[in-house]
């Protein structure tokens, strides 16, 4: 290709001293630590695989059903992380501020008493809906954004302002959070929770079907190439290096192979036969003798942690508001010089992450079907974990989204995994722990490399 | 450039007995200084004389306690940074004040970004112009993709002066601004400051080195403990008598004495 970069003469002469990865790394610009954390979750994945597959005495190739790498248990496993996932995206921008925020989970817990207590009781009893009005998991959902953006809000505003550190401001909300989750109904459960807002927490109904699992597929595939081509447009356009034809097919190719797996996987699923014979008997079908397979498809709360993330990736790269979040945790006087008004950032940063720990308690208490005190208890942990897994760096002003999501899934499939073979949980809590430490040495040893 | 300036002209900045004091220390007592329009005025004094923070008050960096600023003959009222951009005040700080993880473009537009018709970044025309203005300072300078932290001392640099004078500052502030370079790069700085001013942008340089101060400058201002020892022209003194400023506050007679200058019995 003549056009690859501005300057090919040069650039061909260093190309040819690099090796055959490093050539394909600059050629298809992904990042390295990048392909490392989805190599290690392969590796983990696998590893669960043959672990579960032995332990039952099976070829891991037959892919049994009680085994890891199943739709099944990879359905379970995406709805699973949901929650995590939304709150570590905004830990992430938390971090990158140099910050920290060790309240979420105790912050989820109470904003999804509040929630329940809203929808089964306040707004049937005092604002007088009956049981059922659509309108009843649209004002509890919003009540709970209020409270989140509230929380954030105030935390924020006592960083910010007032000055005190996030690490003790959060660690009161810790306590102060878990306490009002108590609080709110003396300790007792709430349950059963709206039937619309329970669509939050995924199970078959909670699901979009096979049909629209395709759709969502298809144009996130068009969404993929259009992103592509119209990125290589600008390059051109502005006369920046272009990445060779080749790279951007592969990339195309592979970010769409990812998708529609995803998209099978989760038809591949289908209803567990009670449901199904209900449905038939409701719908007036007649079951066919080998059983009706009706597909899951992709989770409602998935899609939704899918789209916190386009819309959290969109407000780190393209806002100003996430280029100054960026710039005030790479050089916080810098920042300030430049004339960005930072604690006004900093405490809106803090609301983003309330208003996430409230859509992470609306799926975490839907799919319980309940709203309890310990909701989301030591949440905060894999939250953070998830991030700094994802290449958070600590000392702020690096970080990723998607790295984010990535790192939880990371968590929630070790930690799944586990359960799934057994392991007893203090065992798990070990294991949790040892591999966030290692994780960030690992990180450390990278940082220094690059 | 060292035509009389004519006593009718404003000034670009008057800056009437500015005080500031850090718990009970008073970095700034009572300092005068003013800067006319394509006038280079060097600040000199030892390390914890007051430059600094005298220049900071101008940059909206600190808050001032007392005195007031003239901007072209009008009080202005700084009190943060946006307000002294405002007022077409840019700086370079000793320290560069850069965003070490975004990359040179970031850093040019920090806090004045170009934005999209539909309000998000524009990035590409950022990099555009972001070429354009190290093409003239430092035409080798490719690294664009890179954030600020890997590149060198000198490249740092030049993305801190360009990030100056990009927004067509009329006054600049330049705190130690070849500290961190070798030869060459402190000759174009030279050449860019010779470029500024005969586009009639006054320049407030500090400087350690009196070599480059004499070379450059067309007035020196010397400060120590805080007060304002003497304000001179380059031609008016020589080096020897700006470092007796410099070291026992020794007013030459080629100087205005300022208020700190040795009071001795005459």
């Amino acid at each position: 290709m003549t056009d690859t970069t501005s300057n090919p003469q040069a650039d061909t002469a260093r190309a040819s001293e690099l090796g055959v990865v490093a050539r394909f790394l600059k050629a298809t610009e992904i990042d390295t630590r990048m392909l490392g954390m989805v190599g290690a979750l392969l590796i983990i994945w696998i590893g669960l695989h043959v672990i579960s597959s032995l332990r039952l005495g099976v070829n891991p190739l037959d892919f049994d059903s009680r085994t890891f790498l199943t739709p099944r248990n990879l359905w379970n496993l995406s709805v699973q992380t949901s929650a995590v996932a939304i709150m570590a995206c905004g830990m992430v921008l938390v971090i990158v501020m140099r910050n920290i925020d060790l309240s979420v989970g105790s912050a989820e817990g109470l904003i999804g008493m509040v929630m329940g207590f809203a929808q089964v009781h306040f707004l049937v009893r005092f604002v007088g809906l009956e049981l059922g009005n659509p309108w009843i998991w649209v004002l509890a959902l919003v009540i709970g954004l209020a409270l989140g953006l509230l929380i954030g809000a105030f935390q924020g505003f006592v960083i910010a302002y007032l000055e005190v550190p996030a690490f003790i401001v959060t660690l009161g909300g810790l306590l102060v959070w878990r306490g009002a989750a108590w609080w709110v109904t003396s300790g007792q459960t709430v349950a059963p929770l709206d039937a619309t807002f329970q669509l939050m927490g995924g199970g078959p109904s909670g699901s979009i079907g096979a049909t629209w699992s395709w759709v969502v597929g298809i144009v996130a595939c068009l969404a993929v190439v259009f992103a592509l081509f119209n990125g290589r447009v600008q390059r051109k356009r502005f006369r920046f290096p272009l990445r060779p034809i080749w790279a951007e097919t592969l990339l195309g190719v592979v970010t769409c192979a990812v998708i529609m797996g995803a998209v099978w996987l989760a038809n591949s699923y289908p209803w567990p036969i009670g449901i199904v014979n209900r449905y038939a008997a409701a719908n007036n079908i007649t079951v066919p003798e080998g059983g009706l397979f009706i597909a899951h498809g992709i989770a409602i709360p998935v899609l939704m942690a899918i789209a916190v993330g386009l819309v959290m990736t969109f407000i780190t790269n393209r806002t100003r508001f996430g280029r100054y979040v960026f710039a005030i945790g790479g050089n916080p006087e810098a920042a300030n010089l430049a004339g960005i008004n930072t604690r006004w950032i900093t405490m809106k940063v803090f609301m983003i992450m309330g208003v996430l720990a409230t859509i992470a308690a609306a799926i975490s208490s839907a799919r319980q079907n309940s709203a309890t005190n310990v909701l989301g208890t030591l949440d905060e942990l894999l939250v953070i974990a998830a991030a700094v897994i994802g290449g958070t760096s600590l000392a702020g002003g690096s970080g990723t989204i998607i790295g984010a999501m990535l790192g939880a899934l990371l968590m929630q499939s070790l930690q799944s995994g586990m359960v799934l073979l057994g392991v007893d949980s203090p065992l798990q809590s070990i294991v949790v722990g040892a591999v966030l430490v290692i994780a960030v040495w690992l990180d450390t040893v990278y940082r220094k490399r690059v | 450039m060292t035509d009389k300036i004519a006593p009718a002209a404003t000034a670009l900045i008057d800056m009437r007995n500015i005080s500031i004091a850090f718990g009970g220390i008073r970095a700034v007592d009572d300092a005068s200084i003013d800067l006319f329009p394509g006038e280079v005025v060097a600040l000199l004094g030892h390390n914890g004389a007051g430059k600094s923070t005298l220049i900071k008050i101008l940059s909206g960096a600190y808050k001032r306690d007392a005195g007031q600023i003239f901007v072209n003959g009008e009080e202005a009222s700084i009190s943060n940074p946006r307000d002294a951009k405002k007022y077409g005040i840019e700086t370079i700080y000793q320290t560069l004040a850069l965003a070490d993880n975004v990359d040179a473009a970031a850093n040019l537009f920090l806090g004045r970004e170009l934005m999209t018709a539909w309000g998000t970044l524009d990035d590409v025309a950022m990099e555009a112009e972001a070429r354009k203005v190290m093409g003239r300072l430092n035409p080798r300078f490719q690294r664009f993709k890179e954030p600020v932290i890997k590149l060198s001392g000198g490249q740092r640099q030049s993305v801190a002066i360009a990030r100056a004078i990009l927004f067509n500052a009329r006054i600049l502030i330049m705190d130690e601004p070849t500290a961190a370079l070798g030869p060459q790069e402190t000759a174009q700085v030279g050449e860019l400051v010779k470029q500024l001013k005969s586009d009639g942008i006054g320049i407030f340089l500090i400087s350690h080195d009196i070599h480059d101060v004499f070379e450059l400058a067309d007035r020196v201002c010397v400060m120590k403990n805080g007060q304002v020892v003497g304000t001179a022209r380059t031609t008016d003194v020589t080096q020897d008598e700006v470092l007796g400023m410099i070291i026992l506050g020794k007013c030459p007679p080629g100087a205005i004495p300022g208020p700190g200058a040795l009071k001795i019995a005459a």
